[in-house]
């Protein structure tokens, strides 16, 4: 019995008019938390009623404070008929539940209803007091953390990281209810929300038991799913890692174990390590299971792909005895778990030793009609089957554990695609178990481990390789072997060594298959999914080639089924690994070398992508090196392999070794153009435009090889639904469609956020699906971020810069009188750098100006603005005051005059009581340090309308939808006391429309973790406080020029 | 494959000037389109005309979602689904409030109602404005006057603090709803010549001195229910202000008063003799104009009176145009003209003079040029 609820309604303000009559609203408001009700007096005839009201108190069991949320609604006082509701808040205390976390909710929150959108704002202050709970056998886990971060947080340090945790629940989808033909939709959709709340914050609790259970204080990377199953059910299932954490408590505490604030971006990719290879498997073979699961229970599930001979114990020759030994006690700290999989992406130093390669596995089934709520032992067989397929890939590729894990699932009517991907790696038991065991050990791997590279070498035997590859020495340490290209599912490596800039690289894919029911549907599917896998794969491999690149992170291959087509979409980051070979180029060969013209074209083609990549290696400053091939030593001598993995179901491709590899280097990459299909692809792999100069892009947490973030961002979710004609669909149409919309839509957020040039697109996330027969719906969620291209060049050119800098202090001395002196000899280069700069602030500058681009965020800008004032005073105090004012004419060409605006209108805006909130799906924000964790975000929500046109149509209704769930995302942020919300992500984004009818739904799922931060400006005061001072004032006098 | 759905949303509204100058401008989709295009923005960013298409679509979206809160700008400020930093909010507000010139011209000093709100097709095809752009700032108009009709306290003010515009455009505003009221005349072809900004200016003196609220100016009543209302004339001071006539009815009062600035001018004046010939019609005119307010219709008319001849003989401005008065001159004799009526012993209404004269002098000052 061990909490007290107490919740205090304030106040209202904006509220829709009720009363059509006096044009006001007579509003008082329900505060519901379980079966029980309060409610506040009626405040009659205002829009803006203070209620003041007492603090109402619940007194709960500390089980249901965590499953319920406290329900607010907010109603219009009818004396002669029902009030009418005018809206509901649901606030999830959860994060009051553990004591670092929030102590108090406390603001205004949009109120909500699922028909009208956000209806006004209601202010409400809820507090929680908790007793202490002497009951062993308690069902609740108060305490335990979650964080939806893939990564160990920013202010703790990871003791123990137990390992894998999950927990599914399943319940009858209130919409199927026969209730709901009777009832009306805004009751069905509360119904679901409520439902949904309910289910996840019993979800979470389960998963809090277990993470008590294995000792664990805190769940990290936490991921939450719906699977809406339609009249099956509704199925929320949550996957996470459970940790052990400390807090780190002092900033000092801080330093030691995170490097210093200041370098806190670069931490942030605390990660590892990337893998090689690509592994997956398809179940392809039906199940032959007995006749009546057959109907109930039908499932498409065989690993098609054994290795051979690799025990698991066995050492490679290169790791010696010391390999085997790592191996065992890794192995003994993992096998007490059942599965040792981790949703971390990032891991702190040390952690990772050795990545496998990308394991996947996927099956598909049939949704069971009738459906027990009690018992999701079905949904849990389905993935405890997936999860041994991916651990025993694991296995086979040396490998104990799976990191980057993680889980989804695609439904159209009853059948359903279960996935399941993440990378095999071999960990450092050190962080694995409170042990003790290890000491000589832990400096061992110290020694052994090259940073940079250790985590390219092959976890595996080279003598019994589970799939062909390519092994050379690693270019880095030249001690173990690598592979030549390896995929990961993981961020970056902190420490990985990385030549150039990485990309984001997109694998699209269509395939139509025929309509069809139930087992003979399931079959369809089951037997296409090789395939696509395979092409997905075949087009990332040519994609990485032909932007010169050797390693992939971050892989998310989604496989989404429609009615009449399946989709593939997979997106990576692409980088080039320093361990790792140089990737050979492109060769395409042509099947019939007799005919000129076609001989013509193909060599055409062939000058066209080595073009290609020559262009993207400049473009991506992929300068590696040179190494000559002695110092490498020869390739391993290999068995006649082929080039490509996943070969098994495509007999074609076995053709390709048999070309002719000669000219060019050894190990080209060979692309055989024997059909038009061929041509296709090739024509496709070479319509893949660039972004344009000044933008970058990746999926993963940042972008490898820019590290020099600025604090602008801007993070946006942008959807996009196309019809397809119908007429004639093929493949290839099909696929030039999707092609089209993806690239389309990359061009647009290019266009859109040009004036935060030079920035980079980061966690660009893509989700595909298809909602009705011929509509594609693409769903992108990113990051923009600013950087500094002036610093990228110092860090480029340390050294120089360095000399330079002593240069111009040095002249700076000498010029302290005469100073007409230095103004004269100014055009005459005396001081380089402080030209340099200023023309590189000009153009910097001058892009949005020029472009008169859509401005985001003025602080910033004037941040930007001022940082570079501060470079130019810093590397050039000596240039005259003329010189200084040509920087004001820059900001003059600034977009508009803001600075009038500014002065003129301060006053009245200043009293704004909207606090900004960030939002990133990124763990960290640039420029600044998070100093507490208040707790997760998670929130469903429904809206429908039953008036389309009159809300603008699908896109106004949408786009308002969005708009709204934000604005609910950062209004709890902020009534948690905290200013953003990092690792936030759509999870579900389901749309559906129709027109004829005027009508449209679209159910919304977001999480991530609010938090405080603080910008590292204001962290250093002391150090900087004069500098930005100075510019401070230079650029409010070049404001008021304007 | 048509695109069915295209949006896209920031955490921080994106708001993108020149689609929000072509928006109020009331141009449509495809005309921000092709305007966008002819700017060279394809060049600039090498972007397709489909992402320009689907750019402009966006932007026109969030602008006509923030048009309800833009309708009450303090609401803009207290919303949470737009995420808007204030510097781009004040340029919202700004922007969406700001006139155009040749529109202003057009309603100024006309009944804001339906009948007004009919013409505006015929402004629209007068001024080249387009039609929906007329709307919106006469719908502006409107609002503002509809808020702050009722309202106690300084006009501008009040205007400011429910619409959060900076100084100017308060002003502005304050203007407009203070002629709107009162309905001045100021569409005759005589008054073409003259800027919104000269009557704005003018209206800001009539504020100051000849209202209502004018402060502490109003002999009588001070407690009235009405005493801080900006935007009535003060009836009773002009009622008053008939008294004024005795200054050229009283053949001793305007021979003296014409001696005395003759003396304090002679030698100063470019234009001596010819203010020394006119002296009595000039001052006629001025306190005729005085005289006339009392009548609605009359106060209607000032600035067609204050520049055009009526049947008293030539008024003031238009005359020394004609003879093309130095500005400097007309300077220095409508001060020694208001300031030498102190020292008339027999004139008995001082302050009633100052109060008018003092704005009248303002304004003829400011209306005073080609």
């Amino acid at each position: 019995m061990p909490g007290k609820l107490k919740v205090k309604i304030v106040a209202g303000r904006h509220l829709p008019v009720m009363d059509r009559a006096s044009d006001l609203t007579d509003a008082f408001v329900e505060v519901k938390f379980g079966n029980t009700t309060f409610k506040t007096d009626v405040y009659l005839k205002s829009l803006n009623p203070q209620w003041n009201s007492e603090w109402f108190k619940f007194e709960v069991d500390d089980e249901d404070l965590q499953d319920e949320p406290l329900q607010i609604t907010v109603l219009d006082h009818d004396t002669y008929s029902a009030n009418d509701a005018i809206g509901k808040v649901y606030i999830d205390i959860d994060p009051l539940l553990y004591s670092e976390a929030a102590t108090v909710i406390s603001g205004w929150f949009p109120i909500y209803d699922t028909i009208h959108g956000i209806r006004g704002e209601i202010n409400v202050v809820v507090k929680v007091d908790l007793f202490n709970d002497l009951n062993r056998f308690r069902q609740s886990s108060c305490g335990v953390k979650f964080f939806c971060t893939t990564s160990i947080p920013k202010c703790y340090r990871a003791v123990i990281i137990h390992g894998f945790v999950e927990e599914l629940v399943v319940n009858e989808d209130p919409e199927y209810q026969w209730i709901d033909r009777i009832r009306t939709p805004r009751a069905s959709n509360e119904a679901r929300q409520r439902l949904i709340s309910l289910m996840s914050g019993e979800l979470q609790r389960k998963i809090g038991l277990k993470v008590l259970e294995m000792r664990g204080n805190a769940v990290v990377g936490y991921l939450q799913c719906f699977d809406l199953e339609g009249e099956s059910g509704l199925v929320v299932r949550a996957i996470g890692t459970a940790c052990t954490l400390d807090k780190l408590s002092s900033p000092a505490a801080f330093l030691p174990a995170c490097n210093s604030p200041s370098k806190e971006m670069k931490e942030s990719p605390l990660a590892h390590p990337p893998s090689h290879g690509c592994r997956s498997t398809h179940n392809s073979p039906i199940h032959t299971a007995t006749g009546s699961r057959l109907t109930q229970n039908f499932s498409v599930s065989v690993p098609t792909l054994i290795y051979t001979g690799m025990g698991s114990g066995s050492a490679g020759k290169e790791g010696g005895p010391f390999k085997a030994l790592l191996r065992q006690q890794t192995q003994s700290a993992l096998e007490q778990r059942e599965f040792p999989f981790f949703t971390l992406t990032a891991f702190p130093p040390g952690f990772l030793v050795h990545v496998g390669g990308v394991v996947s596995a996927r099956s598909v089934k049939l949704l069971d009609r009738i459906h027990n709520p009690d018992e999701p032992e079905t949904r849990d067989a389905w993935w405890a089957e997936i999860r041994q397929e991916i651990k025993s890939h694991a296995k086979a590729l040396g490998c104990h554990a799976v990191v980057g894990y993680s889980e989804s699932t695609s439904i159209c009517e009853e059948v359903c695609i279960l996935s399941a991907s993440g990378t095999a790696a071999v960990l450092n038991p050190r962080f694995l178990q409170d042990g003790t065991v290890e000491g000589c050990l832990e400096q061992r791997i110290e020694e052994n481990l090259p940073a940079g590279c250790g985590f390219c070498h092959i976890p595996y035997d080279e003598l019994n390789m589970p799939f062909p590859a390519h092994l050379t020495y690693c270019y880095n340490c030249r001690k173990q072997k690598v592979p030549d290209v390896l995929f990961t599912t993981i961020d970056l490596p902190t420490d990985a060594t990385v030549v150039g800039k990485g990309c984001l690289i997109q694998a699209r894919l269509c395939r139509l298959k025929k309509k069809a029911q139930a087992e003979a549907n399931a079959t369809a599917i089951s037997n296409l999914l090789p395939f696509m896998e395979y092409e997905v794969h075949t087009q990332l491999m040519n994609k990485l080639k032909l932007k010169g690149m050797n390693a992939l992170f971050g892989l998310r291959i989604q496989i989404t089924v429609g009615e009449n087509m399946l989709m593939g979409l997979a997106s990576a980051t692409a980088v080039y690994l320093a361990a790792l070979p140089m990737p050979g180029g492109i060769q395409i060969a042509g099947k019939t070398p007799s005919d000129g013209s076609y001989e013509q074209h193909i060599s055409h083609m062939q000058k066209k992508i080595s073009d290609t990549i020559a262009k993207n290696k400049e473009l991506y400053e992929i300068n590696p090196p040179e190494i000559s091939e002695e110092i490498i030593g020869s390739p391993i001598p290999e068995p006649k392999q082929r080039s490509r993995l996943l070969r098994s179901q495509s007999e074609s491709s076995d053709e390709v070794t048999e070309l002719d590899l000669s000219h060019g280097k050894k190990d080209a990459f060979v692309l055989e153009i024997d059909d038009t299909d061929a041509m296709e692809d090739v024509h496709s792999l070479l319509t893949d435009v660039p972004p344009p100069s000044g933008f970058y892009s990746c999926n993963t947490e940042i972008m490898p090889g820019i590290n020099n973030w600025t604090s602008e961002i801007q993070m946006f979710t942008s959807v996009r639904v196309i019809r397809l004609s119908s007429l004639n669909l093929t493949n290839q149409a099909l696929n030039k469609n999707f092609n089209d919309l993806c690239e389309n839509l990359l061009k647009s957020l290019y266009f859109k956020l040009r004036s935060m040039i030079p920035c980079c697109l980061c966690h660009v996330n893509f989700t595909v699906s298809l909602p009705e027969d011929e509509l594609i719906q693409v769903t992108v969620t990113a990051v923009a971020i600013t950087f500094d291209k002036n610093q990228a060049l110092q860090t480029t050119k340390t050294h120089i810069e360095k000399s330079l800098q002593r240069a111009s202090t040095d002249n700076e001395e000498l010029l302290q009188f005469p100073l007409e002196l230095c103004s004269d000899s100014l055009p005459s280069h005396p001081f380089p750098p402080a030209k340099e700069h200023l023309e590189s602030a000009r153009s910097n500058s001058g892009i949005p100006a020029a472009q008169r681009a859509t401005s985001v965020d003025y602080s910033s800008f004037a941040d930007r603005c001022s940082s570079w004032i501060e470079l130019i005073k810093l590397k050039a105090q000596t240039i005259r005051r003329g010189s200084i004012k040509t920087t004001v004419t820059v900001e003059k060409a600034s977009p508009m005059g803001e600075g009038n605006f500014r002065n003129r209108s301060a006053p009245p805006c200043a009293n704004s009581t909207v606090g900004v909130v960030k939002m990133t799906p990124l763990s960290f924000i640039p420029g600044a340090k998070i100093t507490k964790y208040l707790g997760i975000i998670n929130m469903f929500f429904i809206r429908e309308t039953t008036s389309l046109r009159e809300e603008g149509g699908v896109s106004g209704f949408l786009h308002a939808f969005i708009a709204e769930v934000f604005a609910m995302v950062r209004a709890h942020v902020a009534a948690l006391g905290g200013n953003a919300v990092v690792s936030y992500i759509m999870k579900q984004c389901v749309f559906m429309e129709n027109p004829n009818k005027n009508q449209a739904q679209c159910l919304i799922n977001v999480s991530g973790d609010a938090v405080i931060f603080v910008r590292e400006s204001e962290l250093e005061v002391i150090s900087t406080q004069q500098p930005t001072a100075n510019c401070q004032q230079s650029c409010a006098g070049g404001e008021v020029t304007t | 494959m048509t695109s069915e759905l295209d949006i896209f949303v920031g955490n921080t509204t994106l708001i993108d000037e020149e689609v929000y100058r072509l928006w109020l401008d009331g141009y449509s989709v495809s005309d921000a389109v092709a305007l966008r295009v002819r700017a060279g923005i394809l060049e600039q960013t090498g972007a397709t005309a489909a992402v320009l298409q689907s750019d402009t679509m966006d932007h026109y979206r969030t602008f006509h979602m923030l048009e309800r809160l833009l309708h009450a700008p303090p609401k803009l400020l207290h919303q949470l689904v737009f995420q808007i930093p204030p510097s781009r909010q004040a340029l919202l507000i700004e922007r969406y409030y700001a006139f155009d010139e040749a529109f202003v011209r057009e309603v100024l000093g006309k009944k804001l109602s339906k009948g007004t709100k009919k013409d505006l097709d015929d402004i629209s095809a007068k001024t080249g404005i387009t039609l929906k752009s007329c709307r919106r700032q006469f719908d502006n108009f409107k609002r503002v006057f509809k808020v702050v009709e009722e309202m106690r306290g300084s006009l501008a003010d009040n205007i400011q603090q429910h619409f959060l515009f900076s100084d100017r455009l308060a002003r502005d505003y304050a203007a407009i709803v203070f002629f709107a009221n009162n309905r001045f005349e100021t569409a005759k072809k005589k008054l073409q010549y003259l800027s919104f900004g000269d009557f704005a200016f003018c209206a800001e003196l009539m504020i100051q001195n000849w209202t209502l609220g004018a402060v502490g100016e109003a002999p009588s009543k001070p407690d009235s229910q009405v005493d801080d209302m900006d935007m009535d004339l003060d009836k009773e001071f002009l009622q008053d202000l008939k008294e004024l006539k005795v200054l050229v009815a009283d053949k001793d009062l305007l021979d003296l008063h014409k001696s005395l600035v003759c003396t304090a001018l002679r030698g100063k004046l470019g234009v001596f003799s010819e203010m020394e010939a006119n002296f009595k019609n000039l001052s006629r005119g001025l306190v005729n104009v005085a005289a006339k307010l009392t009548h609605n219709k009359d106060v209607r008319d000032l600035f067609v009176d204050l520049v055009e001849k009526v049947h008293l003989g030539p008024q003031f401005v238009e005359p020394c145009r004609s003879d093309h008065w130095p500005l400097g001159d007309v300077r220095l004799f409508l001060n020694q003209y208001s300031v030498t009526v102190h020292s008339l012993d027999g004139f008995r209404h001082q302050a009633l003079w100052d109060r008018y004269m003092d704005t009248l002098r303002g304004c003829l000052l400011r209306l005073y040029h080609d």
